[in-house]
């Protein structure tokens, strides 16, 4: 049948090896060039985008490049008194950078350089009466917190200082008849949700709710001829994409459900060859961002030149050794 | 009410236009202030060039901050903030503050935020606001419009259907929503966003439990199928609604699928054979002959690994492997993809490597 399907095409020059040596100089440059406009209307998300850079560093084997010093003093000056962490100094703090800003520490093994009792008071403080989080004291209320809350705590071995029961009741409560998770109970499923809640689930032990030849189904059909993966149907590929859908793919043991060779020249196919930097799809401007999603995902297919990643943390494999952390994965 | 975003010059956009912003350093008003430069941290290795407009207003701004100053100027200076960056959740947070601070006008926030929303469809911090000026006037009578004319410009607008569902929930504004959803998919057949609603309000409501009202869902979702055929939503949902009952017990479903064959074709449609017939082995259905079920189920299994669905070969070489041990009379069928069966919850994940 002719249909139209959504979906991009790749132009036969698009890059088709990686160029890991570019992508280290973009990430470590980032930030300070001259009217980089883009980079000041992010300090909203500067916590994060610390996290991301330095991540895919670490993943190229590049991280002494990066400021460490520099960055954890930033991070300690981020840190307010009710225990939560903020985007960037004078903002207020919320639960997404608290754990942008726990990943980087690990990272960096600093955990210490903060508060970790008052890191988990906050982290507490947000848990709702039906076992939902907020991201932060105004109530916002959404899946992507319920992993977050569950990924700090993992990180700082505080796990049980939560009502596990209650937080794993409301995020089965957001599966959906298509086996795929929203943000909120009866949300449309979302490959990113997808991420949170497989991740959330991993964490605390309770994998074996996922209905995971459903859910792989619909995790799979996200991949569309150009190779590429999109979050929900009908929607166009993204190169994070490979991340949020990938990784739940492999926690749920159904990674090989996808074609791999494909995925990956979409992959590479968004790659700036002048820039270094991958974009959400060919052609499109780079930022750190889908940088890191693109060079997960190529870890997650298996690339030799990548640190294994874990697909749970979006860690390097090693650093979660050390912290001693080894969440279940389906098989 | 008007939802059409009204384009009023004030004098400081006008003073924009011209290129002529009055900085907030050299307003008089302002001159009690000692603007707060960007902290970055000690020794900041990078040097951040903004633009002078910005730095302006957000020197200012943390100097507010700092003073916990909850006045009208203030007020007045976070919509300068929003406008350079609706994304900053601080700022929000500072003027809901003020808001409540100096009882102001919500009426007139909700027109603010309708115009901010308007032009930023896609930012959390604007719907999250929003939420909060219809939870303190307690009133949502404008909210589905509002939600309507976002969804008009992007149908599928996450945040948008979040904001729409939460509305409908906590206000019990149940009526018309079905008619709204079958309107969305008149215009695009495809907006899975629109399918999903279209679940939530029946789970909400009437529920699928009496038989009249699932045949109408079904018929529904069949003729949608006949206008577009290759659409994953609406086999989704046809799926999802009759999971409980069981495919292959449902009646006629059968044939009116495998009549659709010819003309409606797709992987979706295939894949749905696949599941019903996977549904007739499972319960043992008197209707079906066992053994010419498996074998079909296998072929179509086959068709779509090899030609009609091969980018996900593996997925389908799977499906034919289980269907194959689990109803099918040899011995077990294993694959070199395989994974092992899992001998305990912390076995590290056994992937094959690439060939």
């Amino acid at each position: 049948m002719g249909t139209q399907v959504k979906d991009v095409i790749i132009k036969p020059d698009a890059p088709n090896t990686l160029l890991l040596d570019k992508h280290a100089d973009y990430i470590a440059a980032y930030g300070s060039k001259k009217d980089d406009y883009e980079y000041t209307l992010s300090e909203y998300l500067r916590m994060s985008g610390i996290y991301w850079g330095l991540t895919v560093m670490d993943l190229m084997g590049q991280l002494s490049r990066m400021n460490r010093e520099e960055i954890i003093e930033f991070i300690k000056s981020c840190q307010h008194d009710c225990g939560g962490i903020s985007a960037s100094i004078g903002h207020d703090p919320h639960l997404l950078y608290t754990l942008s800003a726990v990943q980087i520490l690990s990272l960096y093994d600093s955990i210490n350089v903060i508060d970790v009792e008052k890191v988990v008071d906050y982290v507490k403080g947000l848990q709702q009466e039906d076992g939902s989080f907020a991201g932060d004291k105004w109530g916002e209320i959404d899946t992507r917190f319920s992993f977050c809350a569950v990924a700090t705590l993992a990180l700082l071995g505080k796990l049980d200082e939560i009502n596990m029961d209650k937080a794993v009741e409301f995020v089965l409560s957001c599966m959906n008849f298509d086996g795929g998770f929203g943000c909120r109970p009866d949300s449309e499923s979302h490959a990113g949700q997808i991420y949170c809640c497989t991740g959330f689930l991993s964490i605390t032990g309770q994998l074996h709710k996922v209905n995971a030849d459903l859910l792989g189904w619909w995790l799979c059909e996200r991949q569309l001829p150009s190779g590429g993966l999109n979050g929900r149907p009908e929607k166009l590929p993204d190169v994070c994409y490979s991340w949020w859908v990938l990784a739940s793919l492999k926690i749920i043991g159904r990674i090989h459900w996808i074609d791999k060779a494909k995925l990956r020249s979409f992959i590479l196919a968004c790659q700036d060859e002048e820039t270094g930097g991958f974009a959400d799809r060919p052609g499109d401007m780079v930022d750190p961002f889908h940088t890191l999603f693109g060079v997960a995902g190529l870890s997650l297919l298996g690339d030799e030149q990548i640190k294994p990643v874990n697909p749970v943390f979006c860690m390097p494999e090693d650093v979660l050794q050390r912290v001693g952390l080894q969440p279940d994965l389906l098989s | 009410m008007h939802s059409k975003r009204l384009k009023k010059i004030e004098p400081k956009q006008f003073y924009n236009l011209m290129c002529l912003f009055f900085y907030f350093r050299d307003r008089k008003e302002w001159a009690d202030l000692e603007p707060v430069p960007q902290d970055d941290g000690p020794n900041p290795v990078v040097k951040i060039a903004y633009s002078e407009k910005f730095t302006d207003v957000f020197d200012m701004f943390r100097a507010l901050l700092k003073n916990d100053e909850k006045s009208e100027r203030a007020f007045a200076l976070t919509a300068e903030a929003i406008e350079l960056n609706a994304a900053n959740y601080t700022v929000w947070h500072y003027r809901r503050v003020l808001l409540q601070a100096l009882d102001k006008d919500l009426r007139e926030e909700m027109k603010y935020i309708t115009a901010i929303i308007e032009d930023q469809p896609k930012n959390y911090q604007v719907w999250h606001h929003r939420r909060m000026v219809v939870e303190w006037l307690n009133d949502p009578s404008e909210e589905l419009q509002f939600v309507a004319e976002i969804l008009s410009q992007d149908a599928k607008n996450y945040h948008a259907w979040q904001h729409r569902q939460w509305v409908m929930q906590e206000y019990k504004l149940w009526d018309g929503e079905l008619e709204y959803v079958e309107e969305l998919l008149e215009e695009d057949v495809r907006n899975n966003s629109a399918w999903n609603q279209r679940h939530f309000v029946i789970s909400h409501t009437s529920g699928y439990s009496d038989s009249a009202i699932l045949e109408r869902e079904v018929q529904y979702t069949l003729k949608q199928i006949k206008k577009a055929p290759h659409n994953e939503s609406a086999w989704n949902y046809l799926n999802g609604i009759l999971q409980d009952g069981g495919l292959s017990s449902y009646p006629g479903l059968l044939e009116q699928v495998t009549e659709l064959q010819d003309t409606c074709s797709s992987p979706y449609l295939t894949a749905f054979l696949v599941d019903l017939y996977e549904d007739a082995l499972e319960t043992n259905s008197s209707s079906y002959d066992q053994q010419e079920t498996l074998n079909k189920a296998l072929e179509l299994c086959k068709l779509l690994a090899e030609e009609k669905d091969t980018i996900r070969r593996e997925y389908w070489n799977y499906v034919s492997r289980s269907l194959q041990n689990t109803y099918g009379s040899g011995d077990p069928v294993a694959s070199s993809s395989d994974p092992p069966p899992p001998s305990s919850s912390q076995q590290p994940d056994t992937e094959p490597s690439d060939p």
